[in-house]
């Protein structure tokens, strides 16, 4: 398997050179393997969507390179990472963010629309997957005519359209109740599975991350948190609700899962930038192939702290 | 992106709004209408003229006794006076052209002139027979009349010689007038007596001759239309002048020229050749027109008119183009989550800028449609009302069509590009 994520020292900044400057990724790397299934979990404001948003290159790092299937995403131009978002990358969002006023069958086709696909195909292609998402019947129906879960299928489909090789999903059951949500999430695992999809789901649901390959813990900027998915999925669900909160805590948590150590230029940035209990956090890049049971019985006291902060908001 | 899918996207994003999109086309579809409806109107009235010109000799020399003018009047274009065959107020027989003054000229012009016919209008009247009523110009003739001016008799005779000559009370009336008071029955009609008022005197006269009637102009307004339309009813010259007249004096005459005679040069000369006649009379002078520079003054008088209202359309379309530029503004604002989406889904600037560009363009090209739609009724209306046949010009169409998509093109450009050039991620953020 190769890598096709590939986040070397991702900072990202808003404002930037103004007064009111914000970092809010303060240096991330991360790899993706091809057909990999990735949770991105945190508490809100944490740079989750900001993260997505660079792998997804609708925004650019303030530093850092991005390789993405090979390509130094850095070097293109507007033209040509919309030419990525079109061909490799596909999008489903909390919201949805069908066009309105225009049919299911005219969304997904979209995508293809854009990368100049003949009519033919399109229509083709968009039927097979409305087909695929099991909403065959419902190709002339308008998104104001759809309920949430059924929009949300129709985005994945819309996702899928080009083939893309990444789907990036943030937090697309956000908006649905747990039951609809369970058939969004049966779905990414179906694209995983029978399309080969590599995807990153930002999810605030635990029991959702915790059946991809890996989850990927993300506070104020930092990955704080890396653990293999699927061998965890039981255990959670017996985890205490202590509230161990506190920045300590979390920095023992991440010490003992430390496996490559901290990032120097990173500890640099965050000193001018951030305050005192953001110094303390680590930055780590973690092989899950190290990870073991002892540890997991840790990270899931943090797992459980962020579900505490995520229910708070 | 392909045009067409673009175009489908504009008109249902126009039919999602259609009050909005109505209000914002009002402009275009005021400014193209009225275009449209001065292009309608004007094109009938200058081929009717022009028609017309035909019929009644671009060539010909109409010299008329008209009041004299005590400094050069506004309406004066190129020496013609518009207006100036009704002018007659305050002139008598004594100013007219007598047949001594005609002869000279002929003598003097005789290489130009190929012939001259006296014509007088001696006035409206109401014709009773019956039940029935018709209005009708009385109108004398002399025998050039009915050649020169193509009319043509559908029953009876002409006048004879010794009618002309001792102005008879014969009278040769239109098809029109034979169908109100006749019922269309030539035969009854013939011979039958009709008696005409004209300056409360009542004269009988025998109708001898049914002319085929004929849309006609004077002065390129037309006299009437449908089967209420005021005919000519024409008696001997000498008929009609006695009704008004104690001595055979005449205030115009038509001068058919001769083949290759610059009849404009004519009239110049001729209006000359009466200047001493008239230097010491303080009423009247006389003045010599032809056709083509009557058509030419009231093309004239037509252009100044297109500029005006063209000046009107142009600034109700210049507003119009900034309110589709406004409320294509508020349709981006609107759906700034949409672009971002679009983005999302690999839509590059140019697709988004084209986008916004063909709505623009839609938004004007269904304007400036209702527009014309309005414009070419207006005019055809307009058109009636003045008596023309209404003559809608399609390559004036086609032209409005175009500018006004090249308004939507021109006012969309800014917001389009302004849709074009959103961060995808800020626009995805909207709220
Ligand atoms: N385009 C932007 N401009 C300014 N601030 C931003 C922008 N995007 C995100 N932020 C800020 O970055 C922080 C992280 O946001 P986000 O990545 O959306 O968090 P999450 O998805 O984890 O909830 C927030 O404080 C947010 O206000
Ligand atoms: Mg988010």
């Amino acid at each position: 398997m190769s890598t096709i994520i590939k986040l070397e020292n991702i900072v990202k900044r808003f404002y930037e050179g103004q007064e009111n400057e914000l970092e809010i990724l303060h240096g991330i790397s991360l790899e993706v393997e091809e057909g990999e299934f990735v949770a991105i979990v945190g508490p809100s404001g944490s740079g989750k969507s900001t993260l997505m948003n660079m792998i997804g290159v609708l925004d650019r790092p303030t530093s850092g390179t991005y390789i993405l299937d090979g390509i130094n995403v850095g070097d293109a131009d507007d033209s040509e990472l919309s030419e990525i978002r079109n061909q490799k990358i596909g999008f489903v969002f909390q919201t949805y963010n069908l066009i309105s006023k225009t049919n299911a069958q005219k969304n997904i086709e979209l995508p293809m629309l854009y990368s100049g696909t003949d009519r033919n195909t399109r229509v083709k292609r968009a039927k097979e997957l409305l087909e695929l998402v099991e909403m065959g019947d419902r190709a002339k129906h308008l998104p104001e005519e759809l309920s949430g879960g059924q929009k949300q299928r129709v985005a994945i489909a819309r996702a899928m359209a080009n083939d893309p090789a990444i789907i990036l999903a943030d937090e697309p059951t956000g908006a649905l109740d747990s039951k609809t949500g369970r058939l969004v999430m049966d779905l990414f695992h179906k694209l995983n599975k029978e399309k080969h999809k590599t995807i990153v789901l930002i999810t605030h649901s635990n029991e959702l991350a915790s059946e991809t390959d890996r989850i990927i813990s993300i506070k104020d900027g930092n990955i704080v948190d890396i653990k293999e998915g699927k061998k965890v999925k039981n255990e959670n669900t017996n985890i205490s609700n202590e509230n161990t909160g506190n920045n300590e805590n979390n920095e023992n948590n991440v010490n003992n899962n430390i496996i490559e150590t901290l990032n120097n230029d990173n500890l640099e940035n965050e000193t001018t930038k951030q305050n005192e209990e953001i110094i303390k956090e680590i930055n780590v890049k973690i092989d899950d192939s190290t990870t073991d049971e002892s540890e997991n019985d840790e990270k899931n006291e943090e797992s459980s702290n962020n579900q505490n902060n995520e229910n708070g908001e | 992106m392909l045009l067409w899918e673009n175009i489908v996207l504009a008109i249902n994003s126009l039919l999602s709004n259609k009050m909005r999109a109505l209000l914002t086309m009002l402009g275009i579809i005021i400014g193209i209408g009225s275009v449209i409806a001065i292009i309608t109107v004007g094109d009938s009235l200058t081929l009717s003229v022009s028609e017309n010109m035909q019929s009644m000799g671009a060539n010909d020399v109409y010299v008329m006794v008209q009041r004299k003018s005590e400094e050069e009047e506004e309406s004066n274009i190129d020496g013609v006076k518009f207006g100036s065959f009704n002018s007659s107020e305050g002139m008598t027989e004594d100013d007219y052209l007598t047949e001594d003054m005609i002869k000279e000229m002929c003598n003097k012009f005789k290489d130009d002139i190929y012939a001259v016919n006296l014509q007088y209008s001696a006035g409206q009247s109401q014709i009773e027979f019956g039940k029935n009523t018709a209005n009708v110009n009385v109108s004398g003739v002399t025998a050039g009349y009915f050649i020169t001016n193509e009319i043509s008799l559908v029953s009876g005779r002409m006048f004879s010689g010794e009618e002309f000559s001792e102005g008879k009370n014969a009278i040769i009336v239109s098809d029109k007038l034979v169908n109100k008071l006749f019922d269309g029955d030539n035969r009854k009609a013939l011979g039958s007596i009709l008696e005409v008022n004209v300056n409360n005197q009542v004269s009988a006269y025998s109708i001898i001759g049914i002319y085929e009637y004929q849309q006609k102009y004077a002065m390129g307004m037309a006299l009437g239309s449908g089967d209420n339309v005021t005919t000519d009813l024409y008696m001997p010259l000498k008929a009609a002048l006695s009704l008004t007249h104690s001595k055979n004096a005449y205030p115009y005459a038509q001068i058919i020229t001769k083949v290759g005679v610059n009849s404009d040069e004519l009239a110049e000369r001729i209006k000359n050749f009466y200047a001493p006649y008239y230097r010491n009379n303080r009423v009247a002078e006389v003045n010599a027109i032809t056709m083509s520079s009557m058509v030419t003054m009231l093309t004239d008088m037509l252009s100044t008119i297109t500029l005006a209202i063209s000046i009107v359309a142009g600034i109700a379309l210049v507003v119009g183009g900034i309110g589709v530029m406004n409320i294509m503004l508020v349709s981006i604002t609107e759906r700034t989550r949409e672009i971002g989406t679009r983005k999302a889904l690999g839509a590059k600037n140019s697709s988004i800028r084209t986008q916004f560009i063909v709505e623009a363009m839609i938004i004007c090209l269904i304007g400036g449609i209702f527009g014309v739609i309005l414009g070419v009724g207006g005019g055809i209306i307009a058109s009636h009302l003045l008596g023309y046949p209404a003559k809608p010009s399609v390559s004036g169409i086609f032209i409005s069509l175009l500018f006004s998509m090249s308004i939507g093109v021109f006012f969309g450009y800014y917001p389009a590009n302004k849709a074009a050039k959103m961060n995808p991620i800020d626009a995805l953020r909207y709220e």
